[in-house]
Order: structure tokens, then C-alpha cells, then sequence
């Protein structure tokens, strides 16, 4: 019999060895599955976790991990220090949409005006967005106390439709003989977004990013806000007493993680995606969510674990090209790794002990 | 148009079906103090199993049986982790969600562009899975507020250190009802690809899981309200495909927003109710979300 | 009274991880008769109870219940087997009804109909008026334990189990329960009593077998004992005297005035026009039952919870409108009861719980930016001056005592030199030297020239501290009575008297 003995304090070494051990896992557990489907799954790991960086088409695929790894560790900088606090923005997928929609729909509606302030008036744009599909579920939390984590969540269903309608309709481009999506942005030398140093893949949104990492660092760990947010997720009441305002927390931590998501949306849509299409939500919305807490929510683990997600994102297409993987391989990979890693974190918690029968 | 009440009625509770079999489930089980956020995974789980089982055996509700099954086993997941790792309840929901979603969009390839054997209509032109839905409100009804087990059920929801001290087995019992709340997406999910679409495409629960998630919030922890929220979706659904068949000057993505923004709009009335409201009960159980670990 | 053991503990030894929780207990209870189990917090009282009924298995020893070997494997078979509890927490179900919980701990309970009309004549039989259909939400503390006792009694238990039954009850209430377990020793039901009021153990117990360190010290006939010895027994050692010298009333520091709030939600209570003055150098005792508006009380004063303007002023300034940190500033200081989780984060280290509400009077945040060094220093004081039991202030929160734990956070307040300090239950569930050096720093603080507000559900520690007393009964404050010269009776009056006993019927 095993028993679960609580820990007065998580374990540190665990807190860093529980992901490592989770990517292990996955790994393992992936390559059985790949056997079993009846696929090399040396090979398919290799594929995956390797050949992006240092196989063969290395050289086109490297500059890719920037570009994934951008919005992931932008959007999870965000939700992290949600999720902290205990508020749970799952609709970050929606406020990236939304961001990529205002920061485009400023490009459209100021073509083919040239102007250096263009495309910070996008990025603010952008932000803006985001936050305000993020103070949505906030402000219907905070008014009627209705559930942040399902409003978000519809309400990336109804940014998708927003995007297919913007697509169809009114951003549709004049001048593209009918197909469904906006102009252009890289054509667009004053809305584009392009890359800053050649074959690093490196945009505007990994500025952001890195920006991003910092700040939220100085935020959790130096700054009396973070210290609120941290003592809300632990201990609600805790945090009232020492005069944090609930209501403000969920508006904080809703109007930020969504305006950073609307922030990845717009360095996509400007950048690597370069139009609006139907297509816009990739699905980094939700990765994101994996990444934070791959990464401990904690910004230097977020930026870790946002690389290593991007690797899976681009070694799933290589393996997908090069081995005809399904290209779901990536999404179960990706929820494997959160199972494994929110059933080892059992070993940052508690100690595990034998129970000795009597 | 033409409006035939009664076909109108047919296809509210057809389209009502497979949230209303989620939502039951999703109700059973945090009536046990189990928020399982995974209900869209296990959907879509049950959607591709029970398609594969109806179109590969010609028999739908062997579907639908390997359908309950897969739920029940893709959810033991989540009962392992929230169970037994004491792992955080929403995180691991979304873990199960993103995972089943993968998974299904797998192993689902094949099955792409196949057509699901016809289902067999029962009496008064409703198929059976649709009988069965309607059997089960009553069913979970009285499972919950006249049955033993119901209350012991209901116990360990409402206050999970009372009924271990009372000596019940609150990991059991939760377990148990996560089981049965994965059965019952599936079964929900299947409705979707067997009796509905009669085919597999990626992603094609579309939110249907959340929604339920929101009803049971709107039912304020009833199986008669589960009913009304899923007839109310229902209703929303089938009007605004009728509206989008109609054509009407609308584009059809901002039609096909009418469910989402519903679940919006009933969540924010019910939440309102509850936080404004001064009567005690009828709100939701008093362990819902949290995991218990007893020292022993 | 007859003179078989029904229960029968020997050699009984249960161990935690670092803690021996029992170590060789051994003791009886004979049948008809009230036994305490006398002993602080901490001294393993609760794992015995709950090895009795099956909760926990003990490590060594053998228990005998009637004759035959104990060792429930859980709770129902302890049951079964004839034991019944009435906790002290953690047992009612809130939403659900009376019947319902009754039937949740009943082994087969009959159907629904047959069981409320059982509950109603019971509860009758009793003199414990109880409405079957009703959810426990609704019901005081005193209606609630009631329930407990009516689903001990259905069950015709050989040996009922009390945990500290009368510590949410008024003097009032707890008369009507020690008449109700006379008539059921009469009847032959062996009684274990657990409590750490000596004086209701002297007035109604038959025996007393007392634990410290998770041993038997000694067993005894308490009413042949005074309750110092009682208490030294308990203690291992003499109480440390109270010194009440050198205060004196000086000028007005806080006006409560017509202070009314909703109730936060529905197990929560409304204040009602609440008014109160408290003078510098003074300690302002608040009595009341649990559940009476202590906690919205505090939060009224900590800032919390806002209230209309002019109803909280301090030294002429009005801060009804602000929050908890503007207050502190002002030096409007609070403890609340509940020490793990509202007045300390069990997970952050002691240095960061200083944070919580010791930055702005200590300097330990400018302009938004935490000094963790200051942090770390001001722990270590208050760790020092508080005579705090830890290996440091990098230790959480939640690993320390209670004792430890309360003198930490009164500490973490004193030491800030308040202008009024308000603290809600300063000494639950603290062991007896803990408790005597926090109620000695609030009288330190109070005759520095410190107004103190003590809101406590314990009268002796309100009749030793006060200079002044309220009642707090269902939001309501009365005016304040001089302390001296107070009996309990004319106390437990103030309190409302026995809470609900009109509700005789469904």
C-alpha cells in the first residue's frame, strides 16, 4: 500500500525534475504508440525532438522555433500569472484572434498609407483587442459572478466565427478575385512584421516575448502586485486581509494575460500567418496553457518549455513530410506531456511512503 | 417558412441529445464534488469510438456502447490524477480535454468520409438513444434525491472530511461518478457523430462539452433543470439553423455564434441569481473542485 | 451506577511522522457513567477518539468495547459495534436536510417518512426540538449539534463520544446538553467527554483520565480536584500569572457608529447598528456564540468589507471607506480568528506572511518593490520577541504549532505599535503557555497606550483580559458592562440564552 505524505514545502529538486521526467515519459509512451500504430519509433522521436535542430533541414527549420516559440511564451507569460492568482483564462485562443483582428483591421483600414508609427499603432491595437475580449469574462465575473473559465472558452468559439466572418466579409480582400482573406500584410512594408535578423526567424514578437519573460519575472518575484497574486492562488482569504480587492485581481490578471494574447495574435497575423483568413486560431491559445504550466508558471520555466513545445510543433510537421504522421501526432503529444506532468508533480507535494501493515 | 410544431420539437430534442447526455453526467459528477473540465475530450472520444464501432459492426448502438465505454476508460485519466495524484482539478479537465481532442483527430483519420449505418427510429419518430436521454432525467433524478447511494453521493460532494469521518469512501465514490460521467459523453459525443452528422470530422463536438459544462451551472444541480438547459440549447441551435436555411441577412458565422453567446447570456443570468440571491441552497455542492486527502 | 467497563483502552500507541500522537494509553469507561478526557490542544486526545471510532488505526495496544476485541476497520464498523461521535467539526452536510444528514450516519436507516417522524419524537423525548425538513445552512450551532446528538442517540450507541462539545454553545445551552447526557447515562450509555474546560468537567464528569504528550498522566475523580490542579496536571507545571497592572483609560482612539451589513452570504450574519468606543490603554472584551457576526465584525474593522461613512472613525479621521492597507497605515490593526489561510498564507515562508500586512508600517515595499531583506529581518524579529518555535523564518507558515503559528501573528501586529489592535479568537486552539503569552502581549500593548478589541467565544479569557464587556448576539452588539463584578449566568444572558428551542415541530 502507498501512502501520500504532504510536504511542508514543495520539493525544489522535484519542481525541476517533475517536467524533465514528464518530457521523458511522453517520449517513452509516444514511441509506444508509434510502435504499436506501426511506425520506426526511434526514428519518429528523432524526428521530432532532434531533426528540427540538428537534422538535415535544420537550416530551414531552426529559424522556425523563434517564430513558434514567440507566441506560445507571450501567451503563457500572461495566463501564468492568472493561473497563480486562481483565475483561470482558458480563452487565451480567442483573445489572439481578436488581437490579430484589431491590430489587422488598422493595417486594412489605413492601406496604403506608409508611416513609421503604423505598426506600433497595430501592436497597440493588438493589445488592445486582447485585453478587451479578456474584460469580458472579467467584468461578467466580477458583475455577476459567472464562470471565467467557460465564458473565455466561448467566447473562442465565437472569435473563430468573428475571424471566418472578417475573412469572408469585411476585411476580404478588393483585389484578390473573390478568395476569402485579407491583403497581405508583408507586402505591406509599414504593417509588416518581418524577420529583424536573417535566418534566426527572430520578429517583433520575440522581442515581445523575451520582453515579456522579464517583466513578469520582476512582477512575481520583486514586486508586492505578484507577491498579492501569488498569496490569492494559495490562500484567498489570506489576500483580502492584506487588502487585495478581488475583483481588481480577476480584471488585472484577464485584461493582461489577454492583451498579451492579443499581442501574439497581431505579431502572427503581421508576421509569419500575413493575412486574415478563416484559419487564424492555430491553436497556440491552448498550447500555451501546456507551456505555463510545463513550465511552472514561472517565466524562466515558460520560456524553456515554450521552445521545447515549438520544437514539437515543427518536428511534427517534419515527421508528418517525412514519415506521413498523422498530423495529430503533435496535439496528443502535447496533452500527454500535461497528463504526465500533472501526475508527477504528485512527487513535489507529497513524499511517497510505503504504508507498513500493522 | 413553414413551422411544423411538432417536427420542430423533434429536432430541439434531437439536437438537445447529446448535451443533454453530457450535461447528466457532467451533473452526477459534480454532485460528487468532481469538477471534470475533460467533458469535451471525452465527447469527442465517444464520437470517434462509437462511429468506428457503429460503422465497422453496422450496428449503431453497439456504437453507442463502445462509445459509454471509451468515455468511462479516457476518464479514468482524470480520476487517476485528480484521485489518486491529487492533481488540480481544472488543469488535469483541461489536460483530458486537449488530450481526447488529439487522440480522436489520430486515430480518426481513417474513418474520414465513411458513412455511420442508419439508426432505426423508435416509437413517435424518436430514435432510442433519444428515448434513453429523456429516461435518464428522471432516472438521475431519483438516483440522486431518493437512493442511498445518491446520498451518500451527495454527502461526499457537499462536504468530503464529513463523509469520511462518517467512514465513506470518498475516492471510491468520486471515482465512480467520474466513470459514469465519461459514459455519459460518450454516449453524448456518439449521438453527434452516429445519429446527427453520420460521419467523422476532426473537432466535431465544437464546444458541445463546454456548453453542457455551462447547463449544469444553469440547472443549479438538477437533472429537470439539465433537461431545460439542453432543450433551451436546443432550441437556440435548431432556430438558428432554420434561420441560416432561410437565408436571412445575416452572415451564417455570426449565426452560428447564437449557441455560444447563449451559453454566455444564461450563465451570466444564473450566476447573477445565485450571487444576489439571499436563500440558502441550490447553489453549488461545497466540495466542487477541491481534492480530498485524508491522513491516515 | 454499575461497574462494568464497556470500553477499554491498554497500551495504546499511535505514531505521525515526526509526532507520537499516543504512547501507552490506557484507561476504561464504565457504563452509565460521563468520563473526560482531559487534556491541551496537541496532547492526543483527538487520534485516540478517532482510533475509538475507526478513523485511524492505532500502531500497538488493544482496545475492548462491551467484552469483545475493538479494532473497527472504519467508521461504520465502529458503528456497528456500538460507538457513537458527535464532532467537534467536519460533520454536517450544509445543504442537505436534518433527515438526510441523520440518515448519512445511520447504518440502515428506515425510509424517509418513518425516519423524520423517529428524528421528531426523539428529539422530543429529549427536550432538543429538532424540524427534520430543514437544511442545516439555517440552523445555529447550538440546532446543529443537536443534530449530531439526535443521530448518535438513534442509534442506541454503548458508547457515545463527545469532542469538545460546548465550546459553540452558550453557558444556557450547555446546561440543556449535560441534562441530556444525565438521562442517557441513566440509561446505561458509557460517555466520553473530551474538553479542556475544567470547570464543566469538575460540575459533570465522573471521571477525568488526563493526557499530556499523547501519554495518561493520571485519572482521577475531578471533582474531588480543584481546577488549578485540573490545569497543572494537564500543563505538567504551574500557569504563568496574568499581569493586569498599570493601565489606564486615556482619550477616545476608535468610534464604531451605527455600523449595519448585510450578511456576506447565507451562512453569514448580518451586523446590526453595532456601536462602540474604545480609549486608549483599554481592552474592550466581545463575547458571543460562534457564528454571531465575530468574523463580519472583523472584517467591518480590518476593512475587508467597507461600511458606511462615519461608521469606523480612529482619532477623528473616518475610514469606513478604505481598505485594509490604508488602515494599517492609520493604525487600525486586526487578527482575524482563522490563523492558516486569513491571517497568515500556510505556504509562504514566515518572511513573506511579514509582507502581508507589515509593509507599509515596517518599510518593507517602496513604491511597489519588496525588500526581502527588511522582510527577513522583521520575521526574525518578531520570531525573537515573540518567542516563536522555528528553525527560522524561511519555514512555511502552515508548518508551525498553532500556538506557535498565533504567536507569530499577533506578534507580526503588535510589533508595528498600532494605535488599535482587534483581534477574533487570539487563543483558539493554542496550548495553555502560548495562549498566556499572547493575552500578556495584548496587555503590554494595551498599557502602552494601545486600545485592544477582543473578540473571543472564551469568557474566562474575556473576564481575565477586559476591562470592559459586549455580547455579540445575531449581529447585534449590547452596550458595554463593566467586567468586574460579571457572573456567567448574567453572561450567558447577554448571549441570547439557548438558541432555538421554539422550533418544536416539522
Amino acid at each position: 500500500m502507498i501512502l501520500l505524505v504532504p510536504r511542508q514545502t514543495a520539493s525544489n529538486g522535484w519542481q525541476i525534475a517533475t517536467p524533465v521526467m514528464a518530457v521523458l515519459a511522453t517520449m517513452v509512451t509516444g514511441g509506444l504508440l508509434f510502435a504499436i500504430m506501426g511506425y520506426d519509433p526511434v526514428a519518429a522521436i528523432r524526428t521530432i525532438f532532434w531533426d528540427p535542430l540538428f537534422g538535415p533541414a535544420a537550416s530551414y527549420s531552426r529559424p522556425q522555433l523563434l517564430i513558434k516559440a514567440a507566441p506560445l511564451i507571450l501567451i503563457a507569460s500572461g495566463l501564468a500569472i492568472g493561473f497563480r492568482a486562481g483565475i483561470w483564462n482558458i480563452g487565451a485562443e480567442g483573445q489572439y484572434i481578436i488581437g490579430a483582428l484589431t491590430g489587422a483591421a488598422v493595417a486594412l483600414a489605413l492601406y496604403p498609407l506608409e508611416a513609421w508609427w503604423l505598426f506600433p499603432l497595430m501592436v497597440l491595437a493588438g493589445l488592445a483587442g486582447g485585453w478587451a475580449w479578456g474584460m469580458i469574462p472579467a467584468m461578467l465575473r466580477n458583475w455577476f459572478g459567472a464562470s471565467e473559465i467557460l465564458v473565455s472558452l466561448m467566447l473562442v468559439y465565437v472569435a473563430q466565427r468573428v475571424a471566418a466572418w472578417m475573412a469572408f466579409g469585411p476585411m476580404r480582400n478588393p483585389e484578390g478575385m473573390g478568395f476569402p482573406g485579407s491583403r497581405n500584410l508583408q507586402q505591406y512594408p509599414s504593417a509588416a512584421n518581418p524577420e529583424l535578423i536573417a535566418g534566426t526567424g527572430a520578429h517583433w514578437g520575440v522581442v515581445a516575448a523575451a520582453l515579456a519573460v522579464l517583466a513578469t519575472w520582476v512582477l512575481m518575484s520583486r514586486h508586492i502586485r505578484g507577491f498579492h497574486i501569488r498569496a490569492a492562488g494559495t490562500a484567498p482569504r489570506a489576500a483580502r486581509f492584506a487588502g487585495v480587492s478581488p475583483t481588481t485581481l480577476v480584471a488585472f490578471c484577464l485584461g493582461l494575460s489577454g492583451a498579451l494574447a492579443g499581442a501574439a495574435g497581431l505579431f502572427e497575423v503581421a508576421g509569419p500567418a500575413g493575412q486574415v483568413t478563416d484559419k487564424l486560431g492555430t491553436g497556440y491559445g491552448f498550447t500555451a496553457i501546456i507551456v505555463a504550466f510545463l513550465g511552472r508558471l514561472h517565466p524562466v520555466g515558460i520560456l524553456l518549455a515554450g521552445l521545447l513545445l515549438a520544437l514539437t510543433y515543427i518536428g511534427g510537421e517534419l515527421a508528418q513530410l517525412t514519415m506521413s504522421l498523422p498530423a495529430a501526432t503533435v496535439q496528443v503529444f502535447q496533452g500527454m506531456l500535461l497528463f504526465f506532468l500533472l501526475g508527477f508533480d504528485v512527487l513535489t507535494r507529497f513524499r511517497i511512503r510505503r504504508r507498513l501493515r500493522a | 417558412m413553414m413551422i411544423d410544431p411538432l417536427s420542430v420539437f423533434l429536432l430541439l430534442i434531437s439536437a438537445s441529445t447529446p448535451i443533454l447526455f453530457a450535461a447528466l453526467g457532467e451533473l452526477v459528477a459534480e454532485r460528487a464534488g468532481v469538477l471534470n473540465l475533460g467533458v469535451e475530450g471525452m465527447m469527442i472520444t465517444g464520437a470517434l469510438a462509437g462511429f468506428a464501432a457503429a460503422y465497422a459492426t453496422g450496428n449503431p448502438f453497439l456504437g453507442f456502447l463502445v462509445a459509454a465505454l471509451a468515455g468511462a476508460v479516457i476518464s479514468m485519466l482524470f480520476a487517476g490524477l485528480t484521485q489518486l495524484f491529487l492533481a488540480n482539478q481544472v488543469a488535469s479537465g483541461l489536460a483530458l480535454t486537449l488530450f481526447g481532442l488529439g487522440l480522436a483527430a489520430m486515430f480518426g483519420k481513417p474513418f474520414e468520409g465513411v458513412k455511420a449505418p442508419p439508426m432505426p427510429t423508435g416509437p413517435l419518430r424518436i430514435n432510442w438513444i433519444v428515448w434513453l436521454g429523456l429516461i435518464m432525467v428522471p432516472l438521475i433524478w431519483a438516483f440522486l434525491n431518493r437512493s442511498r447511494a445518491g446520498l451518500i453521493l451527495r454527502g461526499v460532494g457537499e462536504n468530503h472530511e464529513a463523509a469520511h469521518a462518517l467512514g465513506y469512501n470518498v475516492r471510491l465514490t468520486r471515482t465512480a461518478a467520474i466513470a459514469f460521467g465519461g459514459a455519459m459523453a460518450g454516449v453524448g459525443g456518439a449521438y453527434i457523430s452516429i445519429a446527427t452528422v453520420l460521419q467523422w470530422t476532426e473537432g466535431m463536438t465544437a464546444g458541445a462539452g463546454w456548453i453542457a459544462l455551462a447547463i449544469v451551472v444553469f440547472s443549479k444541480w438538477t437533472a429537470p433543470g439539465v433537461l431545460a438547459g439542453a432543450w433551451l440549447f436546443g432550441g437556440v441551435t435548431v432556430l438558428q439553423l432554420r434561420l441560416q436555411a432561410a437565408g436571412v441577412a445575416v452572415p451564417v458565422q455570426l449565426l452560428s455564434m447564437a449557441p455560444y453567446l447563449a451559453t454566455i447570456l444564461v450563465l451570466v443570468i444564473i450566476s447573477a441569481r445565485q450571487k444576489y440571491s439571499r436563500r440558502a441552497g441550490g447553489g453549488s455542492p461545497g466540495s466542487l473542485g477541491t481534492n480530498f486527502h485524508a491522513l491516515r | 451506577m454499575t461497574d462494568i467497563a464497556v470500553f477499554r483502552a491498554e497500551g495504546i500507541g499511535k505514531s505521525y511522522p515526526g509526532v507520537r500522537a499516543n504512547d501507552d494509553v490506557s484507561f476504561s469507561v464504565r457504563a452509565g457513567e460521563i468520563h473526560a478526557l482531559l487534556g491541551e490542544n496537541g496532547a492526543g486526545k483527538s487520534t485516540l477518539v478517532k482510533m475509538i471510532y475507526g478513523l485511524v488505526r492505532p500502531d500497538d495496544g488493544q482496545m475492548w468495547l462491551a467484552g469483545s476485541l475493538h479494532a473497527p476497520a472504519d467508521p461504520r464498523a465502529a458503528r456497528a459495534a456500538g460507538v457513537a461521535m458527535v464532532f467537534q467539526h467536519f460533520s454536517l452536510f450544509d445543504a442537505l436536510t436534518v433527515a438526510e444528514n441523520i440518515a448519512l450516519g445511520m447504518e440502515s436507516p428506515p425510509p424517509r417518512r418513518e425516519l423524520s417522524a423517529r428524528i421528531t419524537k426523539v428529539s422530543h423525548d429529549f427536550g432538543l426540538p429538532l424540524n427534520p425538513a430543514r437544511r442545516i445552512v439555517t440552523l445555529s450551532a447550538g440546532e446543529r449539534q443537536r443534530v449530531e446528538i439526535i443521530r448518535c442517540l438513534l442509534q442506541d450507541p454503548r458508547l457515545l463520544i463527545m469532542d469538545e462539545p460546548t465550546s459553540v454553545l452558550t453557558p444556557q445551552e450547555a446546561e440543556l446538553l449535560f441534562a441530556t447526557l444525565r438521562k442517557l447515562a441513566a440509561g446505561g450509555t458509557a460517555i466520553l467527554y473530551i474538553s479542556h474546560k475544567l470547570d464543566e468537567i469538575r460540575a459533570h464528569c465522573d471521571r477525568a483520565t488526563i493526557l499530556r504528550h499523547g501519554k495518561v498522566v493520571d485519572s482521577c475523580d475531578p471533582r474531588a480536584h480543584s481546577a488549578r490542579d485540573l490545569a497543572a496536571m494537564m500543563v505538567g507545571g504551574q500557569m504563568r500569572v496574568i499581569d493586569r497592572s498599570g493601565r489606564q483609560a486615556g482619550e477616545v482612539l476608535l468610534q464604531v457608529t451605527a455600523l449595519s451589513q448585510p450578511a456576506p452570504n447565507a451562512e453569514g450574519t448580518a451586523l446590526k447598528d453595532v456601536a462602540l468606543t474604545l480609549r486608549a490603554g483599554e481592552i474592550l472584551g466581545i463575547g458571543g456564540v460562534a457564528g454571531n457576526g465575530q468574523e463580519e465584525l472583523l472584517a467591518a474593522l480590518s476593512g475587508e468589507v467597507r461600511s458606511a461613512p462615519g461608521s469606523v472613525v480612529l482619532e477623528g479621521t473616518d475610514l469606513s471607506a478604505q481598505g485594509p492597507e490604508p488602515r494599517r497605515v492609520a493604525g487600525l490593526l486586526t487578527a482575524p480568528e482563522d490563523r492558516l489561510g486569513h491571517a497568515a498564507v500556510p505556504d509562504f515562508s514566515l518572511t513573506e506572511n511579514t509582507l502581508l500586512t507589515a509593509g507599509a508600517r515596517k518599510g518593507l515595499v517602496r513604491r511597489g518593490m519588496i525588500d526581502h531583506g527588511a522582510a527577513r529581518d522583521y520575521a526574525l524579529a518578531v520570531i525573537q520577541g515573540f518567542d516563536v518555535r522555528t528553525p527560522g523564518p524561511h519555514v512555511p507558515a502552515r508548518a508551525l504549532s498553532g500556538g506557535n503559528l498565533q504567536k507569530f501573528v499577533i506578534g507580526r501586529e503588535v510589533m508595528q505599535d498600532p494605535r488599535v489592535l482587534v483581534v477574533n479568537q487570539p487563543t483558539w486552539g493554542v496550548d495553555a503557555g502560548a495562549a498566556a503569552a499572547v493575552r500578556q502581549s495584548l496587555l503590554d500593548l494595551a498599557r502602552q497606550g494601545a486600545g485592544v478589541i477582543v473578540i473571543s467565544q472564551d469568557l474566562d479569557e474575556l473576564l481575565e483580559l477586559s476591562d470592559r464587556f459586549c455580547a455579540l448576539n445575531e449581529g447585534r452588539l449590547s452596550p458595554p458592562v463593566p467586567t468586574e463584578g460579571l457572573t456567567l449566568d448574567r453572561i450567558g444572558l447577554m448571549l441570547g440564552g439557548a438558541h432555538g428551542m421554539e422550533e418544536a415541530r416539522p
